[in-house]
């Protein structure tokens, strides 16, 4: 092995440790670990900066999946090419397989276990709180006028009373916002296609619409 | 058994935007259509996966791999619904400047975010009211809509963080029922 390489294996190792140990606390959702990936990342080993971190916000808000996954595919990409996004997509990936596997395995000893279909509908019961405070958070970005208020709106209508397929309604959201873009611009009409940048610099990192 | 579990994690991968919430309907249609799940089922899957950390959909997909096919099913189906994540942020990471302020790409995304937004509302509506058509006014009921409700303000309003508040409903669960 000659030096290039060793450093380069040395990078994908030190990838490696940096996102295991983030895997495990992203209890409570993607961005909540922003503000811990920032730390890691920026602060402390200063493989990216500032800029970048921005840059890498919005791609993992904006492409599909998870945030934790999108940041760590991201982060690997930048410093270690395709290998590193694979190695820190692996390791921030690994921690909660063995979790959920955990989980699983303790719930099938337990399954007839009165106490244990308690929590579980207990859990329910929260987890629907956590939806309804990801639905306020992602109505606030993404309802910006009356037009996106319609989309939304018959997007639950078709899913209540219809049969329809939820694919078909993410491959129909990104035509409508290009017509009604497409409409208003024709008509003269001003057009606003984001939410302006909030003040509050942490608004950023908490929208845990993603959990 | 296992491809199936693949090409049907792929998708929803896919089309995952806006995070874990606004597919799991997506999921839960994928897989009862398969007969994998019952809703009741994947309503413990659901409890389940939103108590581990990570991603509520890779979460769950990585349960019902498990359950269809052991442990091989578990990382075949998450390796499924990760994948289209790693593949598209390397794409987009290498195209980005480009495409970041494209006027198509916005109008895409300004027609998306409510759509993702709907899923989720109905994603709540679902999971929250969906049992409730045999047992309209149940002690279960009640006890669920209690919990639900004190979870929304402690995560609202004292800022609990949501791993504790979880924790606290299983203990209500378990003190309730």
């Amino acid at each position: 092995m000659n030096d290039a390489q060793i450093r380069r294996f040395k990078l994908l190792g030190q990838l490696f440790g940096v996102f295991i140990r983030i895997g495990p606390s992203t209890f409570g959702g993607g961005y909540s670990m922003i503000t811990m990936i920032e730390e890691e990342i920026v602060h402390k080993k200063g493989w990216m900066n500032e800029e970048e971190m921005g840059e890498m916000v919005t791609i993992a808000g904006s492409a599909p999946g998870g945030v934790a996954v999108n940041s760590s595919a991201f982060i690997g990409y930048r410093l270690a090419g395709i290998l590193g996004a694979v190695t820190a997509v692996f390791a921030i990936t690994l921690p909660t397989f063995m979790i959920v596997f955990l989980l699983s395995l303790l719930s099938t000893i337990f399954k007839d276990n009165e106490k244990m279909t308690a929590a579980l509908q207990g859990i329910h019961a929260s987890i629907v709180a956590l939806i309804i405070v990801a639905a306020c958070k992602m109505w606030k970005s993404s309802i910006l006028d009356t037009a996106t208020l319609l989309i939304a709106a018959s997007a639950v209508f078709l899913l209540l009373f219809t049969d329809i397929h939820s694919l078909y309604l993410i491959l129909g959201g990104p035509l409508a916002g290009i017509a009604v873009i497409l409409c208003k611009r024709q008509l003269g009409m001003a057009v606003r296609t984001e939410k302006p940048p909030s003040e509050d610099k942490r608004e950023l990192h908490y929208p845990e619409y993603y959990i | 058994m296992l491809w199936q579990l693949f090409i049907v994690f792929l998708k929803v991968g896919l089309v995952s935007f806006g995070g874990g919430y606004a597919v799991l309907t997506l999921i839960q249609r994928e897989a009862g259509g398969r007969g994998w799940t019952d809703l009741e089922e994947f309503q413990e899957v659901v409890a389940m996966a939103g108590m581990a950390p990570g991603s509520i959909a890779t979460n769950a997909a990585t349960l019902i791999g498990y359950s269809e096919a052991g442990i091989l099913g578990a990382i075949i189906a998450t390796v499924g619904i990760i994948l289209p994540s790693l593949i598209l942020v390397i794409l987009i990471s290498s195209f980005f400047l480009r495409l970041h302020n494209n006027a198509w790409i916005k109008s895409s995304f300004y027609g998306l975010r409510p759509i993702v937004t709907g899923l989720i509302i109905y994603a709540a509506v679902h999971f929250g009211f969906g049992r409730l058509g045999d047992a309209a006014l149940s002690w279960t009921m009640v006890g669920m809509l209690l919990i639900c409700a004190g979870s929304l303000a402690l995560v609202t309003k004292y800022k609990v963080h949501p791993f504790a508040v979880i924790l606290l409903s299983a203990v209500a669960g378990i003190v309730l029922f």
